[in-house]
């Protein structure tokens, strides 16, 4: 019965695998067929000569609108873009998590609640006065804007992450640094982050999955020079002149998706063990 | 080394609540301070005044004369035990003692010679390297003590350092605690619940309820001559016994009847050692008899100054060393400290009460009666 219900189990499981993957097995060959393979119809047949062409199609000279760079210049964009954003968000968030939990003050539990709020606000409501302030601090289309709004929105959750990870670090700890002769940096340097790793994993893929992955942000408020690559891969995909190249689409898509996917594959057990993790133990 | 000087200290937290309403405690060069209380009492909101981690409300704090009620904790010249530790996670034992001489920039040469002398005394020369987290709790309290050391400050302050050990290293590090005390010198102030610590380590004791010293004194004053039933509970294992009594003069000499309950008879007992002069107008007093479980036993331990009397016993508890025995006396129930070759029989034993330790309270305010032949 036991032996049964385990193969049911897996079974079970191995079909949901395959559902999930399913999306992935249509990209990944279709990606490496010529034009006229994908004509024949065979949506998850394997490519007969596979061809590289529409990847380098993809990243180097297929056409966005009238620019016909390829995904090259926007992935750049989305790397500058994502990498400062997803540390200083993290950082700060930290920041915020050891003054709320180690150096109380007096409403520092209302102005906690008052950052949870803004874990619920949808973007498109700060979309207009977003834009505006982006105008008068003079950050408008530009990939500094774009951090700067990443940075804003990810504090909420980084905060709240970080917050609830320090609630478990005891207050005399940092009483002991104190004694010690440690100033606010130092204790936050050197006890409170090298203990931190679980939940900087986890803060970090979050805030790289949430940036990466970001259209709205990207399309209202960057230039034609600083569009991250989801914006790209929409104009690449949405821009037909003659024949529609489901390849080079493909392509592009599984380009723009790869980092995140990287970042899960490299750093994924650690997002597990993080969002587990309990108090320090000392 | 050096003295500390608390005077008229008050804490009272923003939303109101005041948690020390006027401490004064003076303790000399060199001396051993407990604060002994209840949770909630004070002790530990005082000990991080004194350290600069709470910020004073009113009145001045001194070490070695100076005020310090505005500096910083660093700059206060002492250290501090935890009753967690606190030991950094992520360094390890040697990291953990250099951390404060690194902040202060203690040449290196002069960092590694300290954390040798201090390993060496606590010996955990073997530990250095390891993390915290892959040592036992003993070995983490000597570390924490370790790290105190090292800072050779002018006064020690510890936080119920013994309390997260198990009842057999915690009875080992306190007479460790005593030994170091006692070699190195060094003025210590020491916030604990538990009496016996208490009565073991200090040189003075400051008992604390609700944001007030109810005593403060040598240990010998505060077991023997307790203030009020507080003390008289509070210290002490089992505490002292308070039994409702009744005081008089009866022909020449002052006299103490206690009223039946239940199976036990009414009974008096002479008081010689107090002077009839001596006790207040308005008799027959109303008190509370404070007689520590010592001092009454049975007869096997007999002494001619001691008042018979024989009592009926509800139960008895062997220790070992002795057989408690619980009476109701005046309708209280009391402890009696008995030899356990005393003979009970049909629920009755023989018991000598040293009358000459007893205590006389006040039954409406708890106060002991001040009599100035004592």
């Amino acid at each position: 019965m036991n032996r049964i219900a385990r193969l049911a189990l897996y079974g079970l499981l191995a079909l949901a695998a395959l559902y999930t993957l399913a999306p992935m097995w249509v990209m990944v060959p279709t990606s490496m067929k010529t034009l006229d393979e994908i004509r024949e119809g065979s949506l998850i047949a394997a490519p007969h000569v596979p061809t590289v062409e529409p990847w380098l199609k993809a990243w180097s000279h297929a056409c966005t609108g009238v620019r016909c760079e390829g995904l090259k210049p926007f992935f750049v964009n989305s790397l500058l873009m994502t990498i400062p954003a997803v540390l200083r968000s993290t950082l700060m968030g930290a920041l915020n998590g050891y003054v709320l939990t180690q150096w109380r003050f007096r409403g520092s539990d209302t102005l906690f609640t008052l950052l949870l709020v803004g874990c619920f606000i949808p973007f498109q409501v700060v979309l207009l006065p977003m834009a505006r302030t982006l105008g008068l601090v003079g950050l408008s289309d530009s990939v500094w804007g774009l951090i700067f709004v990443h940075v804003v929105y990810g504090l909420a959750f980084t905060t709240l992450l970080f917050r609830n990870y320090y609630v478990g670090v005891p207050g005399e700890l940092v009483k002991a640094a104190r004694v010690d002769g440690a100033g606010f940096f130092t204790i936050f340097r050197r006890i409170l982050l090298p203990i931190s790793g679980p939940i900087f994993m986890v803060c970090v893929i979050w805030q790289f999955t949430q940036i990466w992955n970001d259209f709205l942000f990207g399309v209202v408020f960057a230039g034609a020079d600083s569009q991250p690559v989801t914006v790209a891969l929409n104009n690449l995909v949405r821009t037909s002149t003659g024949v529609k190249e489901y390849n080079v689409d493909m392509a592009a898509a599984i380009i723009a998706a790869a980092p995140t996917l990287l970042v899960y594959i490299i750093a994924g057990k650690y997002f597990v063990r993080g969002l587990t993790a309990g108090a320090v133990k000392g | 080394m050096a003295s500390l000087g608390i005077k008229n200290i008050r804490k009272t937290y923003p939303n109101g609540v005041e948690v020390l309403k006027g401490i004064d405690l003076d303790i000399e060069d060199g001396e051993f301070l407990i604060l002994v209380g209840g949770s909630g009492c004070g002790k530990s909101t005082l000990l991080n005044m004194i350290a600069g981690l709470e910020t004073v409300t009113e009145g001045e704090i001194a070490i070695g004369g100076k005020r310090v009620n505005d500096l910083p904790p660093k700059d206060r010249d002492i250290a501090m035990v935890f009753q967690s530790y606190a030991l950094y996670p992520s360094m390890s034992v040697r990291e953990n003692i250099a951390f404060g001489l690194s902040l202060r920039k203690v040449p290196k040469a002069e960092q590694d010679a300290t954390i040798a002398r201090v390993a060496k005394l606590l010996q955990i020369e073997s530990l250095l390297e390891r993390r915290p987290a892959q040592l036992s709790g003993g070995q983490r309290q000597r570390v924490a003590m370790g790290r105190a050391l090292a800072r050779e400050p002018q006064i020690f302050l510890f936080d119920e350092p013994l309390s997260n050990l198990d009842a057999k290293l915690r009875v080992e590090m306190r007479s460790e605690i005593k030994l170091l005390h006692k070699r190195l010198g060094i003025t210590t102030v020491y916030v604990t619940h538990d009496q016996i610590e208490a009565m073991t380590l200090g040189d003075k004791i400051a008992v604390m309820k609700d944001g007030v010293v109810q005593q403060f004194g040598t240990p010998d004053d505060i077991y023997n001559r307790p203030v009020n039933t507080f003390v008289a509970g509070f210290m002490g294992s089992p505490p002292m016994n308070l039994i409702p009594a009744t005081v008089r003069v009866e022909g020449g000499i002052v006299v103490t009847q206690i009223a039946a309950h239940g199976k036990q008879q009414s009974f008096s007992l002479p008081l010689r050692h107090i002077a009839p002069g001596d006790l207040p107008s308005g008799s027959p007093l109303e008190v509370l008899l404070g007689v520590r479980p010592e001092h009454m036993t049975d007869a096997l331990r007999v002494d001619t100054s001691h008042e018979r009397v024989t009592v009926h016993v509800d139960i008895t508890e062997r220790t070992g060393a002795d057989t408690l025995a619980f009476v109701a006396l005046g309708g209280e129930r009391c402890v009696c400290r008995l030899n356990p070759l005393a003979p009970i029989h049909e629920h009755q034993v023989e018991l000598a009460v040293d009358t000459r330790a007893a205590v006389l309270f006040d039954r409406a305010t708890g106060r002991a009666l001040t009599l100035p032949s004592r």
